[in-house]
């Protein structure tokens, strides 16, 4: 008979790493921005902008640093990801440089603080110390599953880092802030990831008692009283964090993080139930006794009012600024979007966007975040460990929910809230949680599309005729 | 886990197509919406984000644009004798709009018009910083620095047109404003602009277009037209048929003539006097249906008389009664006359019957000064045939001989005019209003026909005010006309 040279009974097809995919779009994710700061610096200075070769070498190098790691450590991690990001944060820093070149905007900074100092270099030092912690993550965890480990220091962690912020005082109505010296932090952004390792942790542990401990009525499973506890708590949180810290965004954050993860571990469409009616009476309940939220709603609902035009001049100037920016936009540097003022480049960064690129730009926007997420739920299907499905799931869940809060919060479909764009809104802290964001869910997906190990070579091998697939 | 999981990415999906919706709506279906909305400082800001071009009369600019601080608005309007131009220019406000050919003409001004869609490629190409065209109009400084200065303080306005062509050479209005006042958007241009919209004399009002006032006498060469277009008078020498006292139908109450030997007399000195009677008894034979065909020949109850500026529509009466006829035919009663009007009616006598469309932007000029448009005079009608126009022109040089006239007198000019003092108010108690058309004629026809309205607070009826206050001032515009050799 013939000779068998395979002597392993299952052939071990190497996957395709889609590293050279990702190196691909990259390209393109790095090309995109700086064909969007040229045309910037001609249209405003008629010229080719002499920062181009520094901004081109910079964002480069730092997807180039990116994808090396990413070849290097995770192997066989999703390709999209990482240029989706990297297009991201590398616009955000054109419109941010194109913010900073407004007279109007330095005008006004200098009349309020005396001097004005531009954003696009201290974003850029953000970027870089994003990607850095993108490294740290993939250098670090080597497997996703060793974060379960931390549940319950997460949990504590996830509570500080919410609960300080109570303790500093309130910048323009919200106390989402830390100062430390120079330094202002927005922990919200950082517990958003830390929360949910804690939620994947303790639900991947408590998932059975939830999902089948209850009582089944009217065709709904109830959980049991105790079992309630948890979830009353996260609740009483988010009403917390609504009520001390007028902070709407990271209340609405956190409750349909938990919500979502919960309905994800215990398949149970009661919890859903329980989420929506419980968010119904605390945003009702909070609504009807916190000024602060009625005026946001009030100002949703007639960002145009008269009486009331001096505070919410920001969101009728943001919906102008949409529709000046029609169906193509004015092109980008030709718009006047820096007539919101405040906040135009981080909270409102995204109206600049509509009215410069128009709607065929915020569509593209929107679908860039769009496949950022559906990369995100793709990886939750693909992870075979529980702990790594939800912990995925919640990270583009919340990425998600922020993205719908902050976007539609800008374009009026729901009240306004204070939180940013990621990685296109100026912020630091914005843009390096979102990286390490990103890093954890690369890690996940790594784990997940990486081969099984081949199993060791069986002894009865030499004896049994096997056909390889 | 996995199908909570396809469901939640279904409810992402859900977020995410709610957000596309959303910008959808917003950049398309709001858009024009959202772009009108007077919050929205951006059609201001283009409006004055690069040099302003400027409108024009007789080769020299008027307004002007200069360089500002803000940066908001990068340029602010100027103007050089604001109020004597504010008529013809209107305003360009950086708080407050734009009104007349700076609004109507604000594509050409800013350089934003597709007009210009050729050159702002080319400047573009070339590297040149983009400027507004220019809008040339077919004003004489010479004569409306004449009806200007001649109304000084008294309230009124002077409209005079070159009636062979329709160019409209002199608009003033007083009181007036200056548009430079507010032309920013300082504190010091709201207040000039809300002291201005609470001054009762209404200095915003351009009374040349905008303001319709009872005619009076001045009509009665109207009526004559039509008398003569409708055969009723063949002579005008010829002696009418006139009571006096004459009755107004459908009423007992007699008619006053202020004139005397208004019984019977002929049409010719019927106009010489400006007999009441004769013109009322006239207006009622011609019967209302035909005074109106000849009145909106001549361009009354039009309301879309764009020079281009919209003028008010003047009225006549298209439903009153006999009465109201009679009445009417001697400018009183309900009928109406914007002073453009009344100079539209002498400029088409004084062309012998044709009346030419009236105009007053000669051409519009590209930033490179190449004519992007040019208005071509137009025919608007003929109301009167040549042989009764030159009838009328008979007939009112006559009264400028002789009769009430004779202040407009212009030693080696022919000149024709009528006089006219409107009643105003029931029972005459408002103001009464002194009207004076005219035209002037050199070797080549008619160079100028002007209209003047002054808002008289001490005229006493009669004709006198008429002849008196306003005849003057159309001397004065009409020989700054002649003299301009224009």
């Amino acid at each position: 008979m013939s000779v068998v040279t395979n002597t392993t009974t299952i052939g071990a097809i190497e996957a395709p790493s889609r590293r050279n995919t990702e190196l691909m779009m990259l390209a393109f994710a790095v090309a995109v921005p700086v064909f969007a700061y040229i045309n910037v610096g001609l249209a405003i200075d008629g010229k080719l902008p002499t920062g181009v070769l520094g901004y081109a070498l910079g964002l480069g190098l730092l997807a180039a640093v990116a994808h090396l790691v990413v070849r290097k450590f995770a192997k066989y991690a999703d390709p999209l990801l990482l240029p989706l990001a990297v297009l991201l944060n590398g616009l955000g820093l054109v419109m941010i440089w194109r913010l900073d070149q407004s007279p109007r905007l330095i005008q006004r900074a200098e009349a309020q603080w005396g001097a004005f100092t531009p954003d696009a270099p201290k974003q850029m030092l953000y970027s870089a110390i994003g990607i850095a912690l993108f490294v740290g993550v993939l250098l670090l965890l080597k497997d996703h599953r060793i974060l379960q480990r931390y549940t319950y220091i997460s949990m504590v962690t996830a509570l500080v880092l919410l609960i300080l912020p109570m303790f500093f005082p309130a910048r323009n109505g919200a106390k989402i802030w830390i100062n430390l010296g120079p330094i202002n932090i927005q922990p919200g952004e950082f517990a958003k990831i830390i929360i949910a390792i804690f939620f994947s942790g303790y639900l991947m542990v408590k998932r059975d008692a939830l999902a089948l401990a209850s009582r089944r009525v009217m065709g709904l499973y109830l959980p049991r009283g105790r079992d309630l506890g948890p979830i009353l708590v996260v609740w009483a949180m988010s009403i917390l964090i609504l009520v001390f810290e007028t902070d709407l965004g990271t209340s609405l954050l956190f409750f349909g993080l938990f919500v979502i993860m919960l309905y994800v571990a215990t398949e149970r469409t009661s919890w859903i139930v329980f989420g929506l009616l419980m968010s119904a009476v605390g945003a009702v309940g909070v609504a009807t006794f916190e000024p602060h939220v009625q005026q946001r709603v009030e100002f949703w609902l007639n960002p145009f009012a008269e009486e009331t035009w001096a505070q919410s001049e920001q969101i009728g100037q943001a919906l102008m600024s949409f529709g000046a920016g029609g169906t193509l936009g004015t092109g980008l540097g030709q718009g006047n979007s820096d007539l919101i003022m405040f906040a135009a480049n981080s909270d409102f960064i995204l109206s600049s966007f509509g009215e410069e690129l128009g709607l065929a730009g915020m569509m593209a926007f929107l679908m860039i975040y769009g496949l950022i997420v559906e990369r995100g739920v793709r990886t939750a299907l693909a992870a075979r460990d529980p702990f790594g499905k939800l912990l995925a799931v919640g990270l583009s869940g919340a990425f998600a929910i922020q993205v719908f809060v902050v976007s539609g919060g800008v374009m009026g479909l729901i009240p306004l809230t204070g939180m940013t764009m990621p990685f296109v809104a100026a912020g630091g802290s914005s843009v390096i949680a979102n990286w390490a964001l990103i890093a954890i869910l690369i890690r996940i997906s790594d784990t997940a599309r990486r081969p099984a190990p081949a199993p060791a070579p069986s002894p009865d091998a030499e004896m049994t005729q096997v056909v390889r697939p | 886990m996995n199908k909570p999981l396809r469901r939640i990415a279904i409810f992402c999906g859900i977020l995410v197509l709610a957000l596309l919706v959303r910008t959808n709506w917003l950049q398309y279906v709001e858009a024009d919406e959202l772009n009108e909305n007077d919050r929205n400082r951006r059609i201001q800001v283009e409006r004055y984000a690069s040099e302003r071009g400027d409108i024009i009369v007789d080769g020299k600019p008027i307004t002007g644009s200069v360089r500002t601080e803000s940066t908001l608005y990068a340029y602010k309007r100027t103007y050089a004798d604001g109020p004597m131009w504010a008529p013809v220019t209107g305003y360009a406000s950086q708080a407050f709009d734009a009104n007349q050919i700076e609004k109507l003409q604000d594509g050409i001004l800013t350089g934003n018009s597709d007009q210009l869609f050729f050159d702002r490629t080319m400047a573009m190409l070339t590297g040149e910083e983009k400027k507004g065209g220019n809008v040339v109009t077919t004003l004489s400084a010479a004569a409306q620095k004449a009806a200007w200065q001649s109304l000084g303080d008294k309230k009124g306005a002077v409209a005079a047109i070159e009636p062979k062509t329709g160019r409209i050479l002199a608009l003033a209005s007083t009181p007036s404003y200056d548009p430079a006042s507010f032309a920013g958007a300082e504190l010091s241009d709201a207040r000039a602009w809300k002291s201005l919209e609470r001054d009762k004399d209404k200095p915003m009002l351009n009374r040349a277009l905008r303001e319709v006032y009872p005619p009076g006498s001045a009509f009665k060469v109207v009526t004559a037209a039509a008398a003569l277009e409708n055969g009723l008078v063949k002579d005008i020498d010829a002696a009418t048929d006139t009571p006096e006292p004459y009755k107004i139908p459908l009423s007992a109450r007699p008619l006053k003539n202020h004139a005397s030997g208004c019984a019977d007399a002929s049409l010719n000195r019927a106009m010489e006097v400006s007999c009441n009677s004769v013109f009322a008894k006239l207006g009622d034979e011609v019967s209302r249906d035909r005074m109106v065909e000849t009145a909106e020949k001549f361009g009354f109850n039009d309301p879309g008389i764009d020079v281009p500026v919209r003028a008010a529509a003047s009225v006549y009466d298209k439903a009153m009664d006999r009465g109201g006829n009679a009445l009417s035919a001697i400018g009183q009663f309900n009928t109406a006359a914007t002073p453009l009007q009344m100079a539209m009616v002498t400029a088409a006598i004084a062309n012998d019957g044709r009346l030419m469309k009236p105009y007053m932007i000669d051409q519009l000029e590209a930033p490179n000064l190449d004519v992007v448009e040019k208005t071509e005079p137009e025919e608007m009608s003929r109301p009167v045939s040549p042989e009764n126009a030159r009838l009328l022109q008979t007939m009112m040089e006559n009264v400028v001989e002789k009769g009430t006239g004779g202040k407009a007198r212009i030693d080696g000019v022919t000149v024709g005019g009528k006089t006219g003092t409107a009643e105003n108010g029931f029972g005459n108690t408002g103001t009464p209003y002194a009207w004076f058309i005219s035209y002037a004629k050199d070797g080549d026809g008619s160079p100028v026909a002007v209209a003047v309205v002054v808002e008289d607070s001490d005229a006493t009826g009669g004709d006198i005010s008429g002849g008196g206050l306003a005849a003057p001032i159309a001397k004065v515009v009409m020989n700054a006309v002649l003299n301009s050799g224009g």
